[in-house]
């Protein structure tokens, strides 16, 4: 590969490493002989343990994207922030409502968002992180949960937050809210469930399970299919 | 790298074509050309690729060589001196090995039965397939269906080989598990009234799988890691198991931890233990790109086997159909099944249908194996492989625009990083390695074939037979972390502390491999892959 693919300098903790132009970040520090233990996990943006910031030689702005999800460029300095020591509010689900009150006991600091807008500048998944922020502190849980929902909580608009502000566990806390309370039930679900309990579907499975290869090859062949 | 001019020009076909696909529905295969494209063309069918293991329970059964390799081999222990004697670092009922759905399911229900629990895990909570799983859950909860028309699709893609017991728990549990998640607050994707949205799997004979957006196993992860949080569980991160201790009687009392930062062995000694590390992805079986965690390098499978435990289907993998091809920085990352739910159907170079787009997951893959390597109708990447088309525009033109925007906001994101816009660019896919179908063999409650060893997840094995269906793993991890934790709670209450830990199996293991010579020098549980090129 790195016959044909041009290599760039990048510069991992202020060390130098050449590197094919190709690779992602993580790859590229793998490539410069890194076995990592923090700073990676699902290798497919999912899992937000791989928050890295970074700045091109000759710029003075401060990047920010993950490692398995950004490109090296020639001249890039980087750092990540495998750890973000944010805090989490525990509370019984069952105990709390969707409301404003409730929620500025478990965060207060959400009611202290400055409106600089960092947050959503730094979001490495293009979310509006301040205004889910403000959707909570509105009590519009709906909003702030179908707004906050493609959140990796990898811990980067914390960091930049001068009011600290923990945008992720926040945003997390109003969709369990929303959908435990705010969205309904689904009603045939819990019919279906207790149906279950009762023993409603114990003989079906019964013949089933006692049921022989070849019958169930017929049974299995021969099913109606759902259009 | 966005596509080509030689992959613009080769797009034209397919959109060439695709007018005159809309709504056509591409037969299905009978049931003997399933067989006859799997045992050509599936991988689990190349003999080369496996060898029969020489140590151990299960001597003599087939493994794929990378596994087999990570069996035979010596423990990490061997050579250091621990003194098993001393005051245990943790003591409590239930030792959980493993931070993933399983393991997180498993923790909240054996803390709900009053067990003290401790969990560790090797990266951070959360860090698991669990996360990247995309497309969804099933649960029989719609008046059409039944757990009886899941448990059908069950074991007719499994092969038939399932174990009832465990297909029928699995099927049983779901809609009590999709009902225990939605009062946890896990936000399904949902109608007004509340309805939960479903949609076709491959496989499935009913529309039964739940999704919250393309981000299901995320959300079911941040869920069930949040409310762990809450109940106060005790959890340690960057912290593997090594190996497994048993008591005087052969009966698992705990585990060898290993620090993974101060490189610091801790003792754990626990009534009861459960493997939840997940699968093997990382192993790359056959040199198979994956769609895997960083973190699925079979820890749990090596530590359990050498403790005694018996291993199921350990030679059945998943190639999930639809891995990326291109752009290159995609390369084996999963494209969500719920892609095709959807309708996005796979094509050849000229643009042709070549398979039915729901077929399940290992005969979709062989069929797209044959197109490429048999047929010769692949095409030609210029990273050196071969891969079919994913024709996702063809959902936007039969949903109406703005349906990929709404459902596969992750797959969306993820490709326009890279340079291809999905709404308006197919997607270039071919087979990734992406589950461990077999593993450790359990009961319905969990239990392993050694006493007070239980296994949930990916780990454990027999209840997908020898395949897989999608949707179907999120639900395991869920019913079999629930069932463990909860039975081995209940062994907990009443049984004593654990006596002498000991280590006598490893060194009988380690006697085995001296007689064989089977293990080289590796060592293993892998804990980390190595992808260093210095």
């Amino acid at each position: 590969m790195t016959d044909t693919i041009p290599l760039v300098d990048i510069y991992v903790m202020g060390k130098q490493y050449r590197v094919p132009e190709s690779l992602t970040i993580m790859e590229a520090m793998e490539y410069a002989g890194y076995q990592l233990k923090r700073g990676c996990g699902c290798r497919a943006g999912f899992c937000g343990a791989c928050a890295t910031v970074y700045r091109i030689a000759g710029d003075f702005e401060l990047k920010v994207g993950l490692a398995c999800q950004t490109k090296v460029e020639a001249g890039m300095y980087l750092a990540q922030i495998p750890f973000f020591p944010g805090r989490k509010a525990t509370f019984d689900l069952e105990e709390i409502k969707p409301s404003i009150a409730y929620f500025a006991q478990l965060y207060p600091e959400v009611f202290r968002c400055l409106g600089c807008s960092s947050c959503t500048k730094v979001c490495p998944q293009d979310i509006d992180v301040m205004q889910y922020i403000a959707y909570i502190q509105r009590g519009d849980f709906a909003r702030a949960a179908d707004l906050s929902f493609d959140c990796l909580m990898c811990g980067l608009c914390v960091s930049r937050c001068p009011a600290h502000i923990v945008h992720y566990n926040a945003g997390l806390t109003a969709r369990r809210l929303y959908s435990r309370y705010i969205a309904k039930p689904d009603a045939f679900l819990a019919q279906r469930a207790r149906a279950i309990e009762e023993g409603a579907f114990d003989a079906e499975l019964q013949d089933l399970t006692a049921s022989d290869r070849e019958r169930l090859q017929e049974l299995y062949n021969s099913r109606e299919i759902e259009k | 790298m966005p596509y080509t001019p030689q992959l613009r020009e080769l797009i034209k076909k397919v959109e060439e074509t695709r007018p005159s696909r809309v709504g056509v529905q591409y037969p299905r295969m009978t049931p003997e050309e399933r067989v006859a494209v799997l045992k050509r063309f599936h991988p689990d069918y190349i003999e080369d690729g496996f060898r029969e293991i020489k140590i151990g329970v299960d001597r003599g059964v087939r493994m794929p060589l990378e596994m087999a390799d990570v069996i035979e081999a010596w423990s990490r222990l061997r050579g250091v001196d621990l003194d098993l004697n001393r005051a245990p670092d943790f003591d409590v009922d239930v030792l959980i090995i493993g931070g993933g759905g399983a393991g997180a399911s498993a923790a909240l229900e054996a803390q709900a039965q009053g067990a003290t629990v401790l969990m560790v895990t090797k990266l951070r909570f959360g860090d698991a397939n669990t996360m990247m799983a995309q497309g969804g859950i099933q649960a029989a909860d719609k008046e059409n269906d039944t757990p009886g028309a899941h448990y059908l699709d069950v074991v007719g893609g499994g092969r038939f080989e399932n174990v009832p017991a465990l297909a029928r728990a699995l099927v049983m549990d779901a809609p009590l598990v999709i009902k225990w998640l939605e009062d946890l607050g896990t936000m399904f994707d949902k109608k007004e009234d509340g309805t939960m949205v479903t949609i076709h799997g491959g496989g499935t004979s009913r529309k039964r799988m739940h999704a919250a957006r393309d981000y299901t196993g995320a959300e079911i992860m941040r869920t069930l890691r949040d409310e762990t949080y809450n109940r106060g569980v005790k959890i340690i991160e960057f912290c593997p198991a090594v190996e497994l201790l048993l008591d005087d009687q052969g009966r698992a009392a705990g585990a060898v931890l290993y620090n993974l930062e101060t490189e610091a062995y801790l003792l754990a000694r626990a009534k009861t233990v459960i493997i939840a590390t997940g699968g093997s992805g990382r192993l790359h079986y056959r040199g198979f790109p994956t769609s895997n965690h960083y973190g699925a390098t079979a820890d749990g499978l090596v530590i359990g086997y050498r403790a005694g435990a018996k291993t199921i289907f350990a030679d059945s993998i998943q190639y999930h159909p639809t891995g990326g091809a291109f752009p290159p920085q995609l390369l084996g990352l999963l494209v969500t099944e719920k892609t095709r739910g959807l309708g996005a159907t796979p094509l050849n170079i000229k643009g042709e249908q070549f398979v039915y787009h729901l077929e399940t997951r290992d005969v979709e893959s062989s069929a797209i194996i044959r197109e490429c390597q048999e047929r010769k109708l692949g095409i030609p990447l210029p990273t050196g492989i071969e891969a079919v088309w994913l024709d996702s525009p063809l959902i936007e033109l039969t949903l109406g625009e703005g349906t990929i925007e709404r459902q596969l906001p992750a797959m969306l994101r993820q490709f326009a990083r890279f340079g291809v816009d999905i709404r308006k660019e197919p997607m270039l896919i071919y087979p990734t390695l992406h589950y461990q179908n077999g593993g450790l063999l359990i009961d319905e409650n969990g239990r392993s074939t050694v006493e007070n060893l239980y296994v949930a997840g990916e780990t454990a094995g027999g209840i997908h037979g020898s395949n897989r269906l999608m949707g179907n793993s999120l639900l395991d991890i869920v019913v079999f972390g629930r069932r463990a934790g909860r039975h081995a709670a209940m062994i907990s209450k009443d049984a004593p502390v654990p006596g002498a830990l000991t280590l006598d199996h490893v060194h009988g293991y380690h006697k085995q491999l001296e007689e064989t010579g089977a293990a080289g020098g590796r060592v293993s549980p892998m804990l980390l892959p190595r992808y260093t090129y210095r």
